[in-house]
């Protein structure tokens, strides 16, 4: 509900900012798009629609006025499905393998799997500097090296970490990182695995 | 073609025979390419001599240039259901003239009433002067290691045509126009499991996939990308591609549905990259890593 209105109250106060012009080549690009693409594999013609998040960063050039992102960053903060058993570190070594693999949701993969038949990737390197020993990693995201070190290991900081690989938009709301848990791309206990890559001391992120 | 690449694509084609002779099989240029490879890794054989012989040439010399030879065949060969050539496939300059069209594309067609970029209109000349049928050409668009597909070959023929020529893509047409602007809206439109647009990862400079270079497309210096050494003959794979191809592999990379072979979502964006780039040099067909 609350997701709806804001959406609305959103759109419209941006309408505003975006020239009538400008709207007129949105909506011209997005029904040329539903036109020109086809479904191929899980990728459904569904992935062309925008969700409210996706929207309001579109139609304010990943700048939103702050109220707005405020509230809709509380939004996604209530997406996020916490662990029920409440321990948020896995296993530091199986997280490295997710985020080493760059894998999943593409034409052909499977529904939670890659076409290999692996359980789906995080491609976290392709963004972030994440282990000593890994020396090809990309630079759209920041260096996460020493982050528990940095950053500590206390609850928080793992409950922090968990939310922000389950939905990265709950904390920014136009953040250029992925909505792992949302997009159903990585499970929880996938999750856990990297939470601990990031913040169990013996990881060696933190050494 | 100057007279030292002539002479290597002679060099190759006499390699081609060679390798096909011993695998008992025609070779398409694809197939010499993946056999000339393979020769040189056994460094023993005599095609292997043959082949060091004309490394240091080969290295200045694009494998691109096979492909432009064998897309001048195809361009003057009449074929398809009306058994026609494509010499009177008009570009933009005029029915027949190839020289500095590439560099002008995307661009708007009166005949069409529409934008198109240089891989839509060869197969708009190919369905209509030829008889060939569009749906047919779309099925398999892309090289595989068994087929270079026609329009690739052509592609890549008419832009050895422009090479050191300036990029000069044209908006004085209303259309053309609203191609640059639909295109940027493609171009920045997030969406997906993924949240992703193309901006996402050519949005800004110094961007980085692991170690892949990301291009900022948006940008003047940048955009340049969208042009140098397309159709470019791929290291990796060993495949001549064009940028239908890059569109689409980046579209499945971004998490999106599969975009329609030359359709105008693709010409749009084109279009947008394209007079982003005006002002380069364009080198011709070229490699990619
Ligand atoms: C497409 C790029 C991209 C991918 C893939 C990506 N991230 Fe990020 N990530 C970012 C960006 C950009 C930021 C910084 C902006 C922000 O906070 O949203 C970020 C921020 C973060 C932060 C917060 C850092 C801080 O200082 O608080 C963490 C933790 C993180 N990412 C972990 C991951 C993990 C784990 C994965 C893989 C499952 C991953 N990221 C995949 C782009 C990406
Ligand atoms: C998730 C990341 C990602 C997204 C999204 C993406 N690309 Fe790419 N793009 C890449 C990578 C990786 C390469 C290859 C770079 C290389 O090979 O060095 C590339 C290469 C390219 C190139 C060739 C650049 C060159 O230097 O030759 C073009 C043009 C391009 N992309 C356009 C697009 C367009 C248009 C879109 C949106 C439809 C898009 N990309 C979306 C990752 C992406």
């Amino acid at each position: 509900m609350k997701i709806i209105q804001a959406t609305i109250f959103g759109a419209a106060a941006l309408a505003i900012a975006y020239t009538a012009q400008a709207q007129d080549y949105r909506a011209q690009a997005i029904s040329m798009m539903k036109r020109d693409f086809h479904a191929k594999g899980i990728a459904g013609m569904d992935r062309l629609d925008e969700d409210t998040v996706q929207k309001i960063c579109n139609l304010s050039h990943n700048n939103p006025p702050k109220g707005l992102a405020e509230r809709l960053q509380q939004d996604q903060l209530e997406d996020i499905k916490y662990p029920a058993d409440g321990k948020f570190l896995g296993d530091w070594k199986s997280g490295e393998k997710i985020a080493q693999r760059g894998r999943g949701m593409t034409w052909k993969d499977k529904d939670g799997k890659t076409s290999r038949g692996e359980p789906n990737g995080g491609s976290c390197y392709n963004c972030h500097q994440i282990g000593p020993d890994t020396t090809s990693f990309g630079s759209i995201g920041n260096s996460l090296l020493h982050f528990g070190k940095i950053r500590g290991y206390g609850a928080d900081m793992q409950k922090y970490v968990y939310g922000k690989i389950y939905n990265a938009k709950a904390f920014n709301l136009c953040s250029a990182m992925p909505r792992f848990g949302h997009s159903d791309t990585l499970s929880e206990e996938q999750i856990k695995d990297l939470v601990a890559l990031l913040l169990d001391p013996n990881s060696p992120v933190n050494k | 073609m100057s007279s030292i690449k002539l002479r290597v694509v002679v060099a190759l084609s006499g390699l081609a025979f060679a390798c096909a002779a011993q695998a008992g099989q025609t070779a398409t240029p694809v197939k010499v390419a993946a056999q000339t490879k393979k020769a040189a890794s056994k460094s023993r054989s005599a095609i292997a001599a043959e082949f060091e012989k004309f490394r240091d040439i080969m290295e200045e010399a694009s494998p691109a240039e096979l492909f432009e030879a064998k897309g001048e065949e195809l361009w003057k060969a009449k074929r398809g259901p009306k058994n026609a050539s494509l010499e009177k496939c008009d570009l933009g300059l005029g029915p027949g003239v190839l020289k500095g069209a590439y560099v002008k594309m995307p661009r708007y067609f009166a005949d069409t009433d529409q934008v198109m970029d240089a891989e839509r209109r060869i197969v708009y000349c190919m369905v209509t002067l030829q008889g060939f049928k569009e749906a047919d050409l779309a099925k398999k668009p892309f090289s595989s290691a068994s087929k270079t597909p026609d329009p690739v070959s052509l592609v890549t023929y008419v832009a050895g045509q422009s090479r050191g020529m300036k990029i000069a893509v044209p908006q004085k047409h209303p259309k053309e126009r609203d191609a640059y602007n639909t295109g940027e809206e493609i171009f920045n439109y997030r969406a997906g499991p993924w949240d992703f647009s193309c901006a996402t990862c050519h949005g800004a400079d110094n961007l980085r996939i692991r170690t892949q270079d990301l291009p900022n497309l948006s940008s003047k210096e940048g955009a340049i990308a969208a042009f140098q050494g397309w159709p470019g003959y791929r290291m990796t794979g060993g495949l001549m591609h064009t940028l239908q191809w890059r569109l689409n592999d980046c579209f499945r990379q971004q998490r999106f549905p599969e975009p329609g072979y030359v359709s105008e979502t693709l010409s749009d964006l084109l279009t947008y990259m394209g007079v982003n780039a005006n002002g380069h040099v364009y080198k011709g067909p070229g490699i990619k890593r």
